[in-house]
């Protein structure tokens, strides 16, 4: 009976077993590193309808975050700023300005301007602004030098671990609550230790249950 | 059938192939439901893949919808997929107690039934693993059971008894696998040698990776298989075991007990005895093979299902009286709840298929009638579904708390999921017995008495 298969298939086994542990490895690599939130997720920058720049009213001109972000300390949600919060400056400066004219519009038509969300979490991850105030976590922490960006764009990943990474060992991200929109205030180099603060109110616990963050 | 069994000329022993059969005609009779098309099996197998198709909607629809479709409720929140995993993964056993254990013990009429038996054991546990990947209704998030890093920094909770359990079963399913298809390779090489179409052959050409059966060969062969059967029989215990400890290592009267991971095991293999019989007793007639699976191999079986039926008996009343015995109200109160409350007709069931039926096979004719084998062995499928009800719903629907009793019964899609999972493994087993021999041509033959280097058919014994 002749031969079913020729010779070279006889090194089929030693290739799969040389390639196999390969592509296994480039498997799991590929998923690790596209698939992780730092690649899909970090970065993400949209266009928005005006061209806002952070780093013009929040760096140059030193805003403070809490003008316009009114709610961050006292509710979950750090708001939005209505377009009436632009017009208190924006009826007496630049008033002719053709870069402004969506907000001259919507001040006028009543209607909101289209801003892009961007740092967006799932519906499932529940949220709240408030505590992480008041604990310290200063805005620079999450959300990056926003007074450094032209353009907003996400600079953390926002994953689950990644909030765990602080939860687990949130000390070196706390400072004094002074200075919690101070965006030069680097903790790496203040020497600042949150459990000798007595004008911190919270405990250095943040929750690590399931059910902290998925209620 | 014959009242009493052939005899070996030479050990003297009951043989184990009956009605003289030279090793071709072995070969010959094995591989012919491979090689010529049955009606009947096509009947079976249309039959089979209706069933499977049930399965396709009913998972459809669960994924869809959530497992809100199903009867759970709030005191009973683990309902028939719970009570399915473990049926079928105690199904399962037998073949592996067949396979493995019984080659370790040199009990050679395990050749006979050992391929079917194994093949049993894992198109059930395709059909166990089943369960626990739809029950959380989300079976794309399957891979957080597994030790992967992830995004979320979460890791498997190694303190639950539901993780041993991943560990458990995909292992004994692996190990099961490799088992029985390292027990094939030289019968693939014999249906590759024997195929005479070109599909044929490079099919089992493939899987046969190149056996001629050179002494090399079975060398290395036999050393494989019995480190196989070797890594096998810690798991007919363990995996049961685990498996009892979804149960047992909860604190909950009537599965907080000591008595679960032997008791498990003994039911496991009690149902898997149940299963072999009723897939062998019809096999072995439409396929011709009654001179291979012979009265004797059923009859062994019919002792083993006494054995372990008797043993289940015993635990079921050591439950009732440990928890006289202990004094514990909660536990008295759930015995007493199991066998006289609302699922007493459950409980009883289970009592009359496990218990009772069984200690027919104390007479020698039942034991020796494939009719009656038949019959009981449905009985003992139904009464091990029935255990596993029993022990998940009648503990949880009258928990500690009586404000939040309720009862449970299940809705229409717990039936067609759990008659879907049949169609899966009555299509997985169909396939096999088209495609695959289902008996180990190879072991029978070195059973057989002209096996034996003395044999001498003429009896003219030379020194």
């Amino acid at each position: 009976m002749p031969a079913i298969f020729p010779r070279w298939t006889n090194n089929i086994p030693l290739a799969i077993a040389i390639l196999a542990p390969i592509f296994g490895a480039g498997l799991v690599g590929g998923v690790w590193y596209y698939f992780s939130p730092k690649f899909t997720d970090a970065g993400y920058r949209p266009i928005q309808p005006v061209a806002f720049s952070h780093k013009l009213h929040a760096g140059d001109m030193g805003m403070d975050c809490r003008y316009c972000h009114n709610t961050v300390e006292r509710a979950a949600h750090a708001a939005i700023p209505p377009t009436q919060t632009c017009m208190n400056c924006h009826s007496q400066v630049k008033t002719d300005s053709p870069k402004l004219a969506p907000i001259r519009e919507s001040y006028e038509s009543g209607k909101s301007v289209p801003w892009i969300r961007v740092h967006q979490l799932p519906d499932y991850a529940f949220f709240d602004h408030r505590p992480h105030l008041a604990a310290g976590v200063g805005c620079v922490s999450c959300h990056g030098r926003i007074d450094q960006m032209t353009v907003v764009q996400m600079d953390q990943p926002l994953s689950m671990s990644w909030c765990l990474d602080c939860h687990r060992n949130p000390e070196p991200n706390l400072r004094p609550l002074d200075q919690i929109t101070n965006m030069g205030w680097d903790p790496a180099t203040e020497d600042y230790d949150p459990k000798a603060d007595p004008a911190r109110k919270r405990a250095l616990t943040p929750p690590e249950h399931c059910s902290g963050c998925h209620r | 059938m014959a009242a009493f069994d052939e005899l070996d000329p030479l050990t003297g022993r009951k043989v184990l192939v009956e009605n003289f059969q030279t090793f071709h005609e072995v070969t010959e009779t094995v591989a012919a439901p491979i090689e010529i098309p049955s009606g009947r099996w096509w009947a079976f197998f249309l039959a089979s893949l209706m069933l499977l198709g049930l399965l396709g909607v009913s998972l459809g629809w669960l994924f869809w919808e959530g497992i809100g479709i199903w009867g759970l409720n709030n005191p009973v929140d683990w309902g028939w997929a719970i009570v399915n995993f473990v049926f079928w993964v105690g199904i399962g056993h037998a073949g592996t107690l067949i396979s493995a254990v019984l080659f370790l013990f040199r009990q050679k009429w395990r050749t006979s039934i050992n391929r079917a038996a194994e093949a049993m054991t894992i198109f059930a546990v395709i059909c166990a693993l089943l369960f626990p990947t739809v029950h959380a209704g989300r079976p794309w998030v399957l891979y957080w059971a597994l030790p992967i890093p992830n995004q979320m920094g979460m890791w498997p909770n190694f303190r639950s008894p539901l993780l041993w359990d991943v560990f458990a079963v995909s292992t004994y399913f692996t190990v099961s696998l490799m088992f029985w298809y390292v027990g094939l390779i030289p019968d693939l090489a014999t249906m590759r040698d024997r195929a005479k179409t070109k599909a044929r052959r490079i099919a089992y050409g493939i899987f046969s990776l190149g056996w001629r059966g050179s002494t090399r060969h079975w060398q290395h062969y036999e050393k494989a298989y019995l480190i196989l059967a070797g890594l096998a029989t810690p798991l007919v215990l363990s995996v049961h075991t685990i498996v009892s400890f979804d149960f047992a290592v909860s604190q909950l009267p009537g599965w907080h007990t000591t008595i679960f991971p032997p008791y498990f095991v003994a039911g496991a293999i009690f149902s898997g005895f149940g299963m072999v019989l009723t897939l062998m007793i019809p096999l072995r007639v439409w396929f011709k093979l009654e001179n291979f699976i012979t009265i004797k191999h059923l009859e062994n079986m019919a002792k083993i299902i006494l054995v372990t039926g008797t043993m289940v008996g015993y635990a079921y009343g050591m439950e009732f009286f440990i928890a006289w015995y202990s004094g514990n109200a909660y536990e008295s109160f759930a015995f007493a709840n199991r066998a006289f409350g609302d699922y007493w007709w459950a409980y009883w069931t289970m009592i009359s298929c496990n218990v009772i039926s069984p200690q027919l096979f104390w007479f020698k004719a039942v034991r020796r009638s494939p009719l009656a084998l038949f019959i009981i062995s449905i009985f003992v499928n139904i009464g091990m579904w029935f255990e596993r009800f029993v022990i998940t719903v009648t503990s949880l629907h009258h928990d500690f708390l009586p404000s939040s009793w309720d009862y449970y019964s299940p809705t229409l899609w717990d039936v067609t999921t759990l008659l879907g999972s049949f169609g899966l493994f009555f299509t997985l087993f169909c396939l096999f017995c088209r495609y695959l021999p289902v008996i180990a041509i190879a072991e029978v033959k070195s059973v057989m008495p002209q096996a034996d280097p003395h044999y001498d058919p003429k009896g003219d014994h030379h020194g």
